[in-house]
């Protein structure tokens, strides 16, 4: 199918937030419970307009807190329903607890989650804090790297997340402003044709009072570890059903989705590796290096959890150096999040590649094609393991 | 008010099922399971249960086992009203979407997950108006960790934070009002239940079938461990906390007061202090003062209810 099937859908401008939003509304989803935090605000204000116009079938839940908004989606969620909600930095940190309960609890829920700084100092601009913060907490996680990937990954993510071999929740990461907050072209799907790709939910051993079922029972020093091992079983080869819906939507919208996606990596000497946004930004300076003769390629994540550990290896072994770029930060450990699983991925190949950890961007500091210029500097300079792109000093 | 259908007399009207089975470890002369047998005979089916964090939740659902015959879920302490909001909202999507059954919600949560950490989730459940009914089983400490004061636990009480110490003795603040901030959100229905006026409690949950929207009771559940009484008092002591006007049993229907169980001669307060090792000592000389702030305080609140009827 060719993407200018304007039959089946349609070319609009929409910022982030808006078109996360559609993309609820095209899944038909029952339930949203949820509660405002900027940036994903007009995420909730779209989806309310939804359901108060009559034009999305749901139950809004505006609930009095982040910890209640995902409460009541798991809730929703065992009780058979396709349920949505989302959040931001310290939203996310108040549904902490629930995070582990929910995916323990086998409920698919999706999330959107507008990556947003931790205070303090209070900021509402991006960083990736969010979204590493809840990386052990059994959910699968995307990132979208512009406004049209964030719509394709919400409705990608309900067809992973119910898969019966999955029934794990998901979060699809938008960077706070830079994606929430900003108006692309994309392309939306006319509804009618949504339930060829993503069917109403089935639900599996949802709550029935003829078959009464007991969910979230004490389990001690017996079964604890058990449960844990199947859960760890299940996430890992959630791998198979996420390159099978990827490679399904791929086919479906014309647009091709992976795990990874590699730009300019099979002759690369160096290589940036890079969550979201920023991939756009980079993709272009490999471009002009390129163009300088300099041997420079790109990897960027679309998928975060399960870690796509395996395609790493293969893509990232034979290069001289790699720089992994955090938009976050870590106290007293060994370099940033993503630094660190990178590192760990690459720690069973025979020859290592030389890694810098590029912290930049944190609370929304521009980082723009200079700043990719002194990340490339210092790549260059074996002496330098970890920068903080524009505080080095 | 509406009329009082399918009430009861006796309890030997209230129906022989059981949906909560033995083989659960809560402890002898436990208040708890015979508010969830109550309830689970007077609300019908389909129902769905929500549990708070706590002793039901950890003695009745011990993995592979579980002594419940109905759909029970938990989640998390201080969520209860939570997960019930979105399992109530879901089933009424289902039931408009896809032609599905409206369940009963019922939730539940001990003093701690209601008075204290669970107020939030409480409220706003409440002023969202969902159709639910939520049971605080009230045993006025956090008993499940080993009794730590909470919002419920009463004044000059002893409890592990609270101890009966030289300086301090026992808890130096007022109980919470829980049915004051429930009614201030305008439910349709609340009322207390106590497990020695089973024919008064089992009309109340009955009750609670003809209500839209929020349906709220609170429990009155002995603890003889952390009471430090006799397993073989509970009920005597429920008695008592009724007839001292520790524990008055009334219902509030759209803010109309009724007071459901009339103590025309209250007994002195002390013949339910005694009873409990965590009073015994109030009754030293120089803590005397408590006992009688204890008698002021429920004198006081009988007497403010009395005029709430009127009103």
């Amino acid at each position: 199918m060719s993407v200018t099937d304007t039959e089946r859908m349609k070319r609009v401008g929409l910022n982030g937030d808006e078109a996360v939003a559609y993309a609820a509304k095209h899944a038909n989803v029952d339930v949203v419970a949820a509660y405002p935090i900027t940036p994903q605000t007009i995420m909730v204000e779209k989806i309310s307009e939804f359901v108060y116009n009559g034009e999305l079938d749901a139950e809004f839940i505006a609930v009095e807190s982040e910890h209640s908004a995902l409460s009541a989606a798991v809730g929703a969620s065992l009780a058979g329903a396709r349920v949505f909600t989302a959040t931001a930095s310290q939203g996310l940190a108040l549904m902490y607890e629930i995070l582990y309960i929910a995916s323990a609890m086998r409920t698919p829920i999706v999330m959107a989650l507008g990556n947003r700084a931790f205070s303090a100092p209070i900021n509402i601009h991006c960083s990736h804090d969010d979204a590493y913060a809840v990386r052990d907490t059994g959910w699968l996680q995307f990132f979208a790297e512009n406004v049209q990937e964030a719509y394709d990954l919400v409705l990608m993510a309900f067809k992973i997340s119910e898969s019966p071999e999955v029934l794990t929740p998901s979060i699809v990461n938008l960077d706070g402003f830079i994606l929430t907050h900003c108006i692309e072209p994309l392309y939306i799907w006319n509804e009618r044709y949504i339930q060829e790709f993503l069917p109403d939910r089935k639900p599996v051993e949802a709550i029935d009072y003829r078959n009464p079922k007991t969910y979230g029972p004490l389990a001690l020093m017996d079964y604890y570890m058990l449960i844990k091992r199947q859960q760890y079983e299940v996430v890992r080869r959630a791998r198979a059903t996420i390159d099978r819906v990827f490679d399904e939507y791929s086919r479906w919208s014309g647009r091709r989705y992976r795990a990874i996606k590699t730009y300019m990596m099979d002759d690369a000497e160096y290589a940036f590796v890079v969550l979201g946004s920023t991939a756009g930004t980079m993709r272009s300076m490999v471009d002009k290096w390129r163009g300088m003769g300099r041997k420079v390629g790109l990897v960027s994540l679309t998928l975060y959890r399960p870690f796509p550990e395996d395609d790493l290896r293969r893509i990232l072994s034979g290069v001289e150096a790699i720089g992994v770029m955090d938009r976050s930060h870590t106290y007293g450990g060994p370099g940033a999040q993503l630094y660190q699983e990178i590192a760990s991925t690459l720690y069973s190949l025979d020859e290592h590649p030389r890694l810098l950890n590029i912290i930049y961007g944190l609370g929304g500091k521009d980082f723009g094609p200079e700043d990719a210029e002194a990340a490339y500097k210092y790549l260059m300079r074996p002496d330098v393991r970890e920068v903080w792109l524009g505080v080095e000093g | 008010m509406l009329p009082d259908v399918n009430k009861i007399r006796t309890i030997k009207e209230i129906p022989n099922i059981d949906l909560f089975v033995s083989g659960h470890r809560l402890c002898a002369g436990c208040g708890i399971p015979i508010l969830i047998k109550n309830v689970l005979r007077a609300i019908p089916d389909p129902k769905a249960l929500v549990n708070a964090t706590g002793c039901l939740e950890v003695a009745s659902t011990i993995y592979p086992y579980t002594s419940w015959k109905v759909p029970w879920v938990h989640v998390a302490f201080e969520n209860a009203a939570a997960v019930a909001s979105g399992i109530e909202a879901a089933f009424r999507a289902l039931e408009r979407k896809k032609g599905g059954q409206k369940y009963n919600v019922i939730a539940l949560g001990g003093d701690g997950g209601t008075f204290d950490i669970g107020i939030q989730a409480l409220s706003g459940a409440l002023e969202r108006g969902h159709d639910l009914i939520y049971i605080c089983y009230d045993n006025e400490a956090y008993m499940n960790t080993g009794i730590q004061r909470s919002g419920g636990t009463p004044l000059g009480a002893a409890t592990t934070t609270s101890p009966a110490g030289s300086v301090i003795p026992g808890k130096p603040e007022y109980k919470k009002s829980l049915m004051d901030i429930v009614v201030a959100h305008g439910v349709p229905y609340a009322a207390t239940l106590n497990p020695a006026y089973p024919v008064d409690m089992y009309n109340k949950l009955l009750k609670a079938n003809e209500f839209e929207g929020p349906k709220f009771f609170h429990y009155y559940s002995p603890c003889p461990v952390g009471w430090w009484a006799s397993e073989s008092m509970s009920i005597e002591i429920a008695r008592l906390a009724v007839q001292t006007l520790v524990w008055p049993l009334y219902e509030v229907e759209y803010g109309k007061y009724r007071i459901t169980v009339n103590i025309r001669n209250p007994k002195p307060i002390e013949e339910y202090l005694k009873t409990q090792g965590r009073f015994r000592h109030l009754f030293k000389p120089e803590n005397r003062w408590i006992i009688d702030e204890l008698q002021r305080r429920v004198r006081e609140n009988w007497e403010r209810l009395e005029k709430l009827t009127k009103l």
